[in-house]
């Protein structure tokens, strides 16, 4: 067996989720013409060329309708399972076992980084990484110490979507991923190699029923390194603000 | 995270800037480095001279949803609002005093301000409860009466049952020896109104009251955080080239980082951490960091009123649907007019015949200065040049409260609230 049955899951809830957009996704603005003007109307306050100035508006979000349930879905999921348990995870377990999961997930993720920059010809993040991995996996004891970086090797980052974007793919439309958060189709999809490249790492070293469950503790201890709180910025706005700036900061990983 | 780095950063470059004026000022008792207005409240105060506190990780706090106002029902784009959020650390012996906080205009509960005072409060022993502003978008769905914050008199009742609801919520088998409180910023402002009911409610009694760097009068300090956005070069209507730039800034200094960057609320504040920007360009960008805040308010009283204000009247929002041509609008309006075109309309029936100016001076600390001449367990804090102040106004302090205030010869607007100094302070008055 090759793919973990997360994976072969996810993938299946990929090809469903431009359906799932087709049915739901429709999110006309309401017919306002039966209402009466508020005192600052759109059109009194803000010149007609807004829309095309506007920066936070400026992104292909033609599933906003589906984004908008799946992003309220996180909402539920984070709230009722994955917080509470990441709390639990801070509460109960010592810092430095803690500590030592994360190294043991970075050195797998810095694989993912070494690959993807081969895959686009960066030769300085993939020597560092190199560097990296083999530091951390022998002297670092299978990656639970973080001897590289204390030898202060740099610790890029670098993954399929990245790949895909710096040989000039697209973002596509802005999509939220069930579980993962914010996304566009591009990155959806090179998630998927990405994730297929993980599990076969841990093959390497993990029998097989702990091939599953390791996906577990990679969710917990990525979503604790996360501060983020669906609905708890403050903002109004959050969902519009959260797209922008995923954008933003992709279209930077992309050129970085 | 970047945003330690970058602080981490700029720290040690302000130490080789500053160390000169620093020893040749030795005779100066106030040690706290940025004596620039402007770069003291973007920056705050450096890693290296912020007071040694329990880390968060090290007090038990919790976050709790409560509700308010049990039969409010709330509009369809605001459905994730309807509990009050707060956060809450409780001693492990049962009876101790409890010290309330209240955080400043638009910011959270669980702010780093606030979480900084609860840090230092549970090390000496309180029960913290801590609120967020009455101007933050939560409290204006779940926990404002009128939903229409801003008003001292109603956000100081609305601020009373918050903290009746949440103490009752939170305490379990708790008990309080003594009741004290802190606001920061508005909250300050808050806090002086909220001690003034306490007179006639006397729920708490409070043993002391702190306000730190509070406005005087807030039609005041809200006009001149206003006018701030006007400093983006070429006026408002250049307010997108601006952001532009302000990402660019951004965008360098994501690209020389080594590692991911959070999402945080305040990282455009962060971002210019890193450069060494024009005082014209400081304060556009503490406009518009105030003026995103402001917009969101807005935006939610409007919803929760249905005044018609950005949203046509009547007219109910989906929950799914996009609202970017409402932020477009509300990004746009400073908050002088919503104070003319909206606030005040809407509670000048409470003042029949008052006219606008007396209005204004009536939602200022003016209208109870008697209350806080005579209340000796009320005391301040303030900045000499506080950004938020109109000309003269920092005379007020030291005028009514006397002893009672500690005013700081620079620091800005809450630059020095996080230093050792002020933190040694801040926690004497209450001792």
């Amino acid at each position: 067996m090759t793919a973990s049955f997360s994976i072969r899951a996810l993938l299946r809830l990929c090809l469903f989720l431009p359906l799932l957009g087709l049915a739901a996704c429709s999110t006309p603005q309401g017919d306002l013409s039966a209402f009466p003007e508020p005192t600052y109307s759109r059109d009194r306050l803000v010149a007609d060329d807004i829309a095309e100035r506007d920066l936070q508006a400026g992104i292909y979000d033609p599933w906003e309708g589906m984004n908008k349930r799946i992003y309220n879905f996180n909402y539920h999921f984070d709230r009722t399972v994955f917080v509470p348990v990441t709390n639990g995870w801070r509460r109960y377990v010592p810092g430095f076992a803690r500590k030592g999961v994360n190294n043991f997930f970075n050195n797998i993720r810095d694989v993912r980084t070494l690959v993807n920059s081969m895959l686009q010809l960066k030769a300085e993040k993939a020597a560092q990484t190199t560097g990296r991995v083999m530091i951390n996996s022998t002297v670092g004891l299978l990656g639970f110490i973080d001897v590289a970086t204390d030898m202060k090797i740099p610790r890029p980052n670098e993954d399929f979507g990245q790949t895909l974007g710096h040989w000039g793919v697209g973002k596509g439309p802005f999509l939220v991923l069930p579980f993962l958060g914010p996304s566009n189709l591009r990155d959806g999809i090179g998630f998927l190699p990405d994730a297929y490249l993980q599990t076969e790492l841990y093959g390497g070293f993990l029998a097989k029923p702990l091939r599953s469950t390791i996906w577990i503790f990679d969710s917990i201890d990525t979503r604790s390194q996360v501060p983020f709180r669906y609905y708890e910025t403050g903002s109004a706005f959050e969902y519009e603000t959260v797209r922008w700036l995923y954008s933003v900061k992709r279209d930077l990983d992309v050129e970085k | 995270m970047v945003s330690g780095q970058l602080r981490r950063c700029i720290a040690v470059m302000l130490f080789w800037m500053l160390a000169v004026p620093l020893s040749a000022l030795a005779q100066d008792d106030y040690r706290y480095p940025i004596r620039d207005r402007w770069i003291s409240t973007v920056v705050g105060t450096p890693v290296q001279i912020q007071a040694p506190l329990p880390a968060r990780e090290d007090i038990p706090l919790r976050k709790r949803r409560v509700t308010v106002f049990p039969d409010r029902e709330m509009p369809k784009a605001l459905w994730y609002d309807g509990k009050m959020i707060y956060t809450v650390a409780l001693q492990k012996q049962k009876a101790a005093p409890v010290m309330f906080l209240i955080a400043g205009t638009g910011a959270a509960h669980n702010g780093p301000k606030n979480l900084m005072m609860a840090r230092a409060f549970y090390q000496q022993g309180y029960h913290v409860v801590s609120l967020s502003s009455p101007t933050y978008p939560n409290f204006v769905g779940s926990a404002s009466s009128t939903g229409v914050p801003g008003h001292v008199f109603r956000d100081a009742e609305d601020l009373y049952r918050a903290m009746e609801v949440a103490w009752k919520d939170a305490r379990g088998s708790r008990t309080a020896t003594t009741y004290s409180l802190i606001g920061y910023s508005l909250g300050g402002f808050n806090a002086a109104f909220v001690a003034h009911l306490d007179k006639q409610r006397k729920t708490f009694d409070f043993e002391r009251v702190l306000l730190i760097n509070p406005p005087v009068n807030l039609y005041n300090s809200i006009s001149l955080l206003d006018r701030m956005i006007e400093n983006i070069p070429g006026g408002e209507d250049n307010f997108d080239v601006f952001f532009n730039d302000v990402m660019r800034v951004f965008s360098d200094i994501y690209k020389r980082e080594q590692d991911d960057v959070g999402f945080s609320e305040d990282f455009l504040v962060k971002v210019f951490q890193a450069y060494q920007p024009k005082d014209e360009e400081l304060a556009a960008l503490i406009g518009l960091a105030f003026r995103m805040s402001s917009g969101s308010m807005i935006f939610v009283t409007d919803l929760i009123t249905d005044y018609g204000f950005i949203k046509p009247k009547g007219y109910q929002i989906d929950m799914y649907e996009s609202l970017a041509p409402y932020r477009q609008v509300a990004y746009r309006i400073g908050f002088t007019d919503f104070y003319h075109e909206f606030f005040y309309p809407f509670y000048a029936d409470d003042y029949p015949g008052m006219s606008r100016d007396d209005f204004i001076e009536t939602m200022s600390l003016n209208s109870i200065t008697d209350f806080l001449r005579g209340a000796d367990n009320i005391f301040v804090v303030h900045n000499r040049d506080d950004v938020i102040l109109a000309p003269g106004e920092i005379n007020y302090f030291p005028a009514v409260f006397g002893e009672r205030a500690r005013i700081y010869p620079w620091g800005g607007h809450l630059g020095n609230m996080e230093y050792i100094e002020n933190v040694a302070h801040m926690v004497g008055v209450f001792k």
